[in-house]
């Protein structure tokens, strides 16, 4: 034991002595959070749009009005003729053309639904399709309350609520995701990086010369690596949680018990990768590839995994942060306690296992 | 008998695939005494060296290191051995004194008994007041010294050397060696691996493997009176040569 202490305190050397390893390991992942949720954002605010109206009575004008208090949306032109929306587009500054037709007052006082013409940007498909529906959203809201008022007679409105995510804050799900990221990226790279350096320089020769087991050189390789992930996660939810609002819905404790399953199950993976580059660049190439991309676009981090090609949503069942997400989504956002999640967890433990199998085997090897 | 030998090695293989890299190697080495394996890149020194520490396990033979055999007891054959790798002296971006204290630690020493070793270590290379200056700072010749010096600092019965010097002048090397005489004085058996033929000429016995075969083994007086050449080199380059043209002889019809 006294051994591997010693062990233990080299790592930290090693690591607190490196600045630029310092700064990537607690800089990163705040820096992270704060682009992902300061940038990355799904909802729409002060959008330039521009106005066809055809009316010109005071109930497109209550609805133009109504438009630009949302906050949404801020009305650069009014237009005249149909010709001028081309023109504007290919200026780019406006994102949208609201076109009211005539009579629009008459049609709804009759009961009649006027209908309005959304004309959207699309060069931006993802862009467009979520102004058109904040449009939407307003215009039919608008159009409830006026028919309520006027004519009493009501048809069918739909009305969505948002479960878990009443505001629709796209914080809500680049908080898990960049913890997901963090913990990958802290667990295996770093720990694959720093075993294939030991083996780059010869000193992992030394280390399994003496008395030490390799099970000892391996664990004093990565364990500060699971306390500073561990102390990372800590400050990515506390980031989400008091500067974007993320709520914790669910058992801390829980959550914290699936963060340290996960990062034993990307820190065996780091082991893999080390097993398999003898240098410090390839372990990082490969952790790069086979990890961070994957964690990225395969998780469900960034891409919804229903919106993918099967083939693609088969191959993010292997990825271990889709079953980490999907837990901490649980816990965070719905509350949700073990009984939600043990499927998950007992998932993350089999790839646990798998990894760590390949890895011995791997040594074994080696050494014949 | 088998009290003065420390490394018995009997038909020792090591195949890689169909690559024999140790082709059936025999011999002993004696307590005390500072073993020399001589031979060329590729001549299969290192792998079995890496086999006589435990890092590697030969396909088959013989082979008991410090009493012990490395089939059955190699975690015993660990705390009697100290090891120095070509490629690696010691941690870079740790000073002398932590590197000393790391491997002390490994290999168990009290933490008083660290703190006594690690004086005499820094007052025999005279560096009392450079114990902590980060090793990387340091030039290649000081690291290698360092390094020989902690690798011995738990006091084994072998210590495994694995081309300590390479890169480094021969003055330099004629330092290194002292530390090495210093070592075996002191009783420990000296293991070592090098392609220069001047510190051949300082071991008490040398083997000279070629292409994983084992082509002489003796004290360098004798082989040099044996094969009538001034110096190591010479009759190196004799043997090397011999060997190579035997071998080609058959296909060259």
């Amino acid at each position: 034991m006294k051994r591997f202490i010693g062990l233990l305190q080299k790592e930290f050397l090693h690591i607190f002595r490196d600045v630029r390893t310092i700064m990537i390991l607690f800089g990163m992942p705040v820096v992270q959070i704060l682009i992902f949720g300061y940038v990355i954002k799904n909802e729409v605010s002060e959008v330039d749009i521009a106005v066809l109206d055809y009316s010109r009575d005071e109930t497109t004008i209550a609805l133009k009005n109504k438009l630009e208090a949302s906050g949404y949306f801020n009305i650069l032109y009014e237009l005249q003729s149909p010709k001028e929306i081309h023109e504007h587009f290919k200026e780019g500054k406006i994102k949208e053309v609201i076109v009211f037709p005539k009579g629009f007052s008459e049609k709804l006082t009759q009961g009649k639904s006027p209908s309005v013409q959304l004309i959207l940007d699309a060069t931006d498909p993802n862009y467009a399709q979520i102004v058109g529906q904040y449009t939407e959203a307003i215009c039919l809201d608008f159009g409830l309350q006026e028919s309520q008022i006027i004519s009493q007679s009501s048809g069918i409105s739909i009305q969505n609520r948002m479960f878990f995510n009443e505001k629709m804050e796209s914080s809500y799900l680049f908080v898990p995701g960049t913890m997901a990221f963090i913990l990958m990226l802290l667990s295996a790279l770093m720990s694959s990086v720093s075993i294939a350096r030991e083996k780059e320089f010869g000193s992992m020769e030394i280390l399994l010369v003496s008395p030490l087991k390799p099970i000892q050189v391996v664990l004093g390789k990565v364990m500060p690596y699971v306390i500073l992930a561990f102390a990372n996660a800590v400050s990515v939810i506390l980031v989400g949680n008091l500067v974007f609002g993320v709520p914790i819905e669910g058992s801390m404790l829980l959550l914290m018990l699936a963060s340290v399953i996960f990062v034993f199950t990307a820190l065996a993976l780091g082991i893999m990768i080390s097993t398999i580059s003898n240098n410090q660049l390839t372990a990082m190439m490969m952790s790069m590839f086979v990890l961070m991309l994957p964690t990225m676009l395969l998780s469900g981090f960034i891409f919804p995994i229903e919106n993918m090609p099967v083939f693609l949503q088969w191959l993010s069942t292997i990825i271990p942060a889709r079953w980490y997400l999907d837990i901490i989504k649980i816990i965070m956002l719905k509350g949700g306690g073990m009984a939600f999640i043990w499927q998950q967890l007992l998932i993350l433990i089999g790839m646990f296992v798998v990894f760590i199998g390949i890895s011995v085997k791997n040594y074994k090897i080696r050494l014949e | 008998m088998t009290n003065d030998k420390i490394i018995i090695v009997k038909d020792m293989l090591k195949k890689f695939g169909d690559f024999v890299a140790n082709d059936h190697l025999n011999f002993d080495v004696h307590r005390g005494e500072i073993f020399g394996f001589l031979g060329a890149n590729g001549a299969g020194k290192t792998t079995a060296m890496k086999i006589l520490t435990g890092l590697s396990k030969p396909s088959s033979g013989e082979i008991t290191v410090a009493g012990y055999d490395v089939y059955k007891s190699g975690d015993t054959i660990k705390r009697n051995i100290g090891y120095m790798s070509q490629k690696f002296s010691l941690y870079e971006d740790l000073t002398i004194a932590e590197n000393i204290r790391l491997f002390g630690g490994i290999y168990g020493l009290s933490r008083k008994e660290i703190k006594k070793r690690s004086a005499k270590i820094l007052t025999q290379l005279g560096i009392e007041d450079m114990a902590n200056k980060l090793v990387g700072s340091l030039p290649l010749g000081w690291k290698q010294k360092i390094a020989f010096s902690v690798a011995i600092v738990h006091d084994p019965a072998i210590v495994f050397l694995d081309e300590p010097t390479s890169g480094v002048d021969p003055i330099t090397r004629r330092q290194f060696w002292d530390l090495i005489y210093d070592a075996a004085q002191r009783g420990i058996t000296i293991f070592v691996t090098t392609h220069y033929m001047d510190e051949a000429e300082y071991c008490d016995r040398v083997a000279i493997l070629v292409d994983g075969k084992m082509i002489a083994l003796d004290s360098p007086q004798q082989m040099k009176k044996a094969y009538k050449k001034q110096n190591m080199n010479d009759v190196f380059v004799e043997l090397a040569r011999g060997k190579r043209f035997f071998e080609k002889a058959p296909n060259n019809k």
